[in-house]
Parts: structure tokens; C-alpha cells; sequence
């Protein structure tokens, strides 16, 4: 871990760089300190279980915007094989925030898409924090009617705090692209998975969420706006956003108990940037699961079970159980 | 202080939406050019400004009255009331005072009209009932109105506007944007039209979904619309928006709205196109 260190991961890492160093000065002095090492190893393991099974809203927050959390293309070169990155809209330009391609997975091909935050300020400031320009929604609608045509699913990775709020976006019509995206991905006659990996922040996040299943990882997040902007909207103070997360519904747990995602994907003890590669295993082992069933269905089907699903999530009558307005 | 110029001529909107008495004698200062104007000859001029072209807000009733023939409006769903899913009591006293403000359940209402005899549905979305944020059952009563039209096949207009997102229902507030748009895909490969009027303001979700997916797209002169507020605009890049920017004039100009409709207009455009859409002459 090279990046910022989460204040409850602290204790975490601190214990695996102890662990590293007894190694170390283990091999250097030729001592045995196995049973020592042993030890340890169990108290981190008791450590992440303790800290990742009772992580608050807030916490997971912060993981799931953690810098070295794995990223759409982290999971492509863990998941696929014959990887390849296509650029652009074809009417504007190229969006770094927003990558797509072809590979192939299970051995058969897809699609994939998904937005890409960066690793530090310069790769952030480089693909703009994963916050998408309208040419970036173009770009996944060019590659999902690419797919529709060979006949290939499509996987979208899901981890942006939203479309860019500036100008050029708004001149070239953010609030289209986003609308565009949805449809054609409500009308696409292969099958659609997306994969809630990080932050799924607002409309910028949704465009890429009108497959046919929404799949959220353990400690990632899917809200309407951020906490802080939710504390400084509402309340007129935005240092209340650890508190604005916990009554906003944006975990894994809440949304699956409200309907809104169709499968949580656990990740390993300790988060998916404590083990990218046990994190892609489990993403592996649902969309393995899942994709075969959907690509089996005939399209009449497919598209009319993806239109009863949205036509069931916020339907209010799920809701009125409880309701407390006078 | 617009509340108080409600109409009372449209009868059939449910309850009583919109409707209050009209004091003679009250007047109206335009925000623009400062003109003030009686109440009742304002509305003669449907809410626009004699002088400068001030187009005011409507309430869903004056849009039902200005637009559709008269006592041909009959509205769906209007007693479906808005649902709090996380129980918050401060959500709660904003439904409250939104309801009571407006005189409406909700921002949104659905309903079957004609327009100059010709049978439309309409969904108007009335942005004195918390800005006409997009919630849960806004979202319903829109997704109603939207199968509703395909059902009976008839033509579909939406006169749009909201702040935004229903932020207290969370995640199930982004949804109706999802929902929206897929009851529509259903409406639109019945080969059936779809209007919309983007009105004062029009942001965010709404904006991003099914306002932007219009056959043919109006708006009302001056209107406000775009993804981002103006605001959060501003503070990401630290300077001030130009004039104009993300208003009906610039849209057109950047390609995203067919036509800005002066309101005076309106109907008449509307009629021709539905007109032009008759289904037994194609
Ligand atoms: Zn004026």
C-alpha cells in the first residue's frame, strides 16, 4: 500500500508491514519465527473481520473511493484475455474518463465499458476523476450498437462520482448523452451486466445501469449525489456527510433490501484493494454465473424482463408499507 | 407570491389542485423588467410579460387551462400520494408545505386532453411542489401516463421542468430516470409521437432522461435548462457562467431543442404537429 492509508486500515497495515519486516530479519538472521509470524497473521485476520464486517456508511465511502482500489481496467486484465481498448465517439473526441473495448471472457467475446478514475492527481487529472464528458456516454453507445451487431454481451464497470459539471459538457449536451445512453441501453438486444465496482455517483453512474442486472460490490456505493453534497444541499453544511451517508440508503446491503441491485458481490477481508485478484475471482465466479443464462435467452425475452425490472424497481408500492406522511 | 394567481376555470383536475380564488384588483411585478401588471391581464397574455417577454412559471392548472380545450382534461392517478421510503420526519414537513403551497399531492400531473379536438396525453410537471423534484411517485405517475398513451395509443406531451433529483428518496429518486425512459421505448416503437416542453427550469435527472428524448423538442423562451445546476457549475471551474448560458436560446443553438415556442405560440404549434401525426392519413 503506497497511497493515502484509510485511518481504520491503519492498524491493518501497520500490523502487515510488521509481519513483512519479521520476515525479513527472519531470512536475513536464518531464525525461525514462524510460530511469531503465525501469530500475527492471525491477528490481522481477526483485525480485517472485525474492521470489514462492521464498516459504517461512511467507511464505506472511503473505500470505495479509495485510490488504489482496483479500476475497470484492473479487472478487464484479471477477468479477460485479448484485450482491446477502442477509442472515441466518432463526432467529437475521445473521453479518458471513460473507457471501452473488446476481450474476451470465459472464452467468449464481449464488450466491456466503464469509467476510469486515476491512481494519483496526475493520472486523476488525466481522466478528470472518472466524471465522463458527453462524448464519453457517445462512446458507450457507438460500442454497445458495435455489440449488438457481433452479437456479443456487454459488460459495464461502474465507478464515477458523476458526469463532469462544466461548461464544454454542458455545450455539447451532457443531459442528451446520458438520455441516449440509458435508452440504447434499455433497447440493446444482447445481454447487459453492470457492475457496481467503486462509486456510483448520480445520472453519470446510472447511464451505464439499465442492463439487465446491477451487480454492486461489497464496499462499493451507488447514490443519487455525493454525502457531502446530500449534508450541503439539505442541511446547508457539508461537513455533515459521514452522517448524510448513513440515512441515504447507498451501501451494498441497502440497495439490495430496497431492490435496486440484483446481487451484492462479496469482496475478500479487508476490501478489493487489500486483494484485486481475490476481488476479480468473485466478480468472476457471478458474471461466469450469470452471463451464460442471459445470453441463452431469446431476445423477445431478454428485453422484456429488462423492461418488467425497471418497471418494478421504485414502483412506490413496495414502499407504502410503513409510510409516514400524513 | 405566484400561488396566489391561480386560476380557478379548469374544473376537472383531481381534488383541488391549483385552485384558489384570484382577488380582484392584485398585481404582478415582472423580475425582469420591473413592469407590474394586474393579476387577471397577465393571465390574459398567459403569464407573459407585454413588455420585455417575461415568461412566467406556471402552475400544472394554468398549463392545463392555456393549452389543452377547454373542460376536456381528465387526470390520472390524482390521488396517488408520495411515498417517504426512509420514514424521515423533515421529508415529511417538506411534503407538507409543498402540498400546501401548491395545493397539488404531488409535482407531477398525468391526464388525458385535447387539443383542438385532438386527443393527446399530458404530463405537466408543476415546479411549485419542491421544485418539481423528481421522487418516486413523480416518477409513477409519469410512467402511468406514459403506458397509459400506449395503451390507447395516443400522442404524448410533456411539459418538463424540475430542480432536480428527489434527493431524500436516494437511489430510488435516480431510478425514475430509468423508468421514465423505458416506458417510453415501449411508447415510441408503437410508432407514436412524443413532445416535449422543456419549461422553466429543467435540470438534472429530468433533463438527462426523458425530457431529452423527445420526437420533437420545445422549450419555452429563457428557460433554464441543463444537466449541472449553474451553480455547482461555477464552483467546479471557479468563474462565472456567460449569459445566456444553458438557457432554451443557447440549446437551440447548440442542437439539442427543435424549436423556442413563445408561449403565445404554443398551442398552435403543438396542434400542428399533432396534426401532421394523425395516424389514418399515413
Ligand atoms: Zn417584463
Amino acid at each position: 500500500m503506497t497511497g493515502a492509508i484509510l485511518e481504520f486500515d491503519r492498524p491493518i497495515v501497520e500490523l502487515e508491514e510488521k509481519i513483512k519486516e519479521l520476515r525479513q530479519f527472519a531470512r536475513e538472521k536464518e531464525i525461525n519465527l514462524d510460530a511469531e509470524i503465525a501469530n500475527l497473521e492471525k491477528r490481522v485476520q481477526a483485525l480485517k473481520e472485525n474492521i470489514y464486517q462492521n464498516l459504517a456508511p461512511w467507511q464505506k465511502v472511503l473505500v470505495a473511493r479509495h485510490p488504489e482500489r482496483p479500476n475497470m481496467l484492473d479487472y478487464i486484465n484479471r477477468l479477460c484475455t485479448d484485450f482491446v481498448q477502442l477509442h472515441g465517439d466518432r463526432l467529437y473526441g475521445d473521453d479518458p474518463a471513460l473507457a471501452g473495448g473488446i476481450a474476451r471472457f470465459d472464452g467468449r467475446p464481449v464488450t466491456v465499458l466503464g469509467q476510469i478514475k486515476g491512481r494519483d492527481t496526475r493520472e486523476n487529472l488525466a481522466r478528470n476523476f472518472g466524471m465522463a464528458h458527453p462524448e464519453g456516454y457517445r462512446m458507450a453507445m457507438r460500442l454497445m450498437r458495435q455489440a449488438e451487431k457481433f452479437h456479443r454481451p456487454v459488460l459495464a464497470f461502474i465507478d464515477t462520482p458523476g458526469a463532469y459539471p462544466g461548461m464544454g459538457a454542458e455545450e455539447r449536451g451532457i443531459s442528451n448523452a446520458i438520455a441516449e445512453c440509458i435508452q440504447t441501453m434499455l433497447m440493446l438486444e444482447v445481454p447487459v451486466l453492470s457492475v457496481i465496482i467503486g462509486e456510483g455517483g448520480s445520472g453519470g453512474a446510472l447511464a451505464l445501469a439499465s442492463g439487465d442486472c446491477i451487480l454492486i460490490q461489497e464496499h462499493a456505493v451507488f447514490s443519487v449525489i455525493s454525502p457531502e453534497a446530500y449534508a450541503s444541499i439539505l442541511w446547508k453544511d457539508s461537513s455533515r456527510a459521514r452522517e448524510a451517508a448513513g440515512v441515504m440508503k447507498i451501501t451494498a446491503a441497502d440497495l439490495e433490501a430496497l431492490h435496486l441491485v440484483d446481487e451484492v458481490i462479496p469482496e475478500p477481508l479487508g476490501g478489493a484493494h487489500h486483494d484485486p485478484d481475490g476481488a476479480a475471482e468473485r466478480i468472476r465466479e457471478v458474471l461466469s454465473r450469470r452471463l451464460p443464462e442471459l445470453a441463452a435467452r431469446p431476445v423477445g425475452q431478454l428485453l422484456a424482463a429488462r423492461g418488467e425490472k425497471f418497471r418494478r424497481i421504485g414502483d412506490p408500492r413496495i414502499y407504502l408499507t410503513g409510510n409516514d406522511i400524513t | 407570491m405566484l400561488e396566489l394567481f391561480k386560476k380557478q376555470k379548469y374544473v376537472t383536475v383531481a381534488s383541488d389542485a391549483g385552485r384558489r380564488e384570484m382577488p380582484d384588483g392584485l398585481w404582478i411585478k415582472c423580475p425582469r423588467c420591473s413592469e407590474i401588471r394586474f393579476a387577471r391581464e397577465l393571465e390574459k397574455t398567459l403569464k407573459v410579460c407585454q413588455k420585455c417577454g417575461h415568461h412566467f412559471r406556471l402552475t400544472a392548472g394554468e398549463r392545463i387551462q392555456f393549452t389543452l380545450d377547454e373542460g376536456t382534461f381528465t387526470a390520472y392517478d390524482a390521488d396517488l400520494e408520495p411515498v417517504n421510503p426512509f420514514h424521515s420526519t423533515e421529508y415529511a414537513q417538506k411534503l407538507a408545505a409543498a402540498r400546501q403551497a401548491s395545493g397539488l399531492a404531488e409535482a407531477v400531473v398525468g391526464g388525458e386532453g385535447a387539443i383542438d379536438g385532438q386527443r393527446v396525453v399530458v404530463v405537466i410537471m408543476d415546479a411549485q411542489f419542491m421544485m418539481a423534484s423528481m421522487g418516486t411517485v413523480a416518477g409513477e405517475k409519469i410512467t402511468r401516463a406514459i403506458e397509459r398513451a400506449a395503451e390507447k395509443e395516443l400522442p404524448l406531451i410533456i411539459f418538463t421542468a424540475s430542480g432536480g433529483a428527489r434527493m431524500q428518496e436516494g437511489v430510488l429518486s435516480l431510478m425514475q430516470m430509468t423508468k421514465t425512459v423505458s416506458a417510453l421505448c415501449r411508447h415510441s416503437r408503437r410508432g407514436l409521437l412524443y413532445v416535449t416542453v422543456l419549461t422553466d427550469p429543467t435540470t438534472g435527472g429530468v433533463s438527462a432522461s426523458f425530457a431529452a428524448l423527445g420526437d420533437i423538442i420545445l422549450a419555452e423562451p429563457d428557460a433554464l435548462i441543463g444537466f449541472a445546476g449553474p451553480r455547482v457549475i461555477e464552483q467546479t471551474i471557479r468563474q462565472k457562467l456567460p449569459e445566456g448560458f444553458q438557457r432554451a436560446e443557447f440549446l437551440r443553438q447548440h442542437g439539442f431543442v427543435d424549436l423556442v415556442t413563445p408561449r403565445p405560440q404554443l398551442k398552435a404549434v403543438l396542434s400542428r404537429l399533432l396534426d401532421l401525426h394523425r395516424r389514418e392519413q399515413s
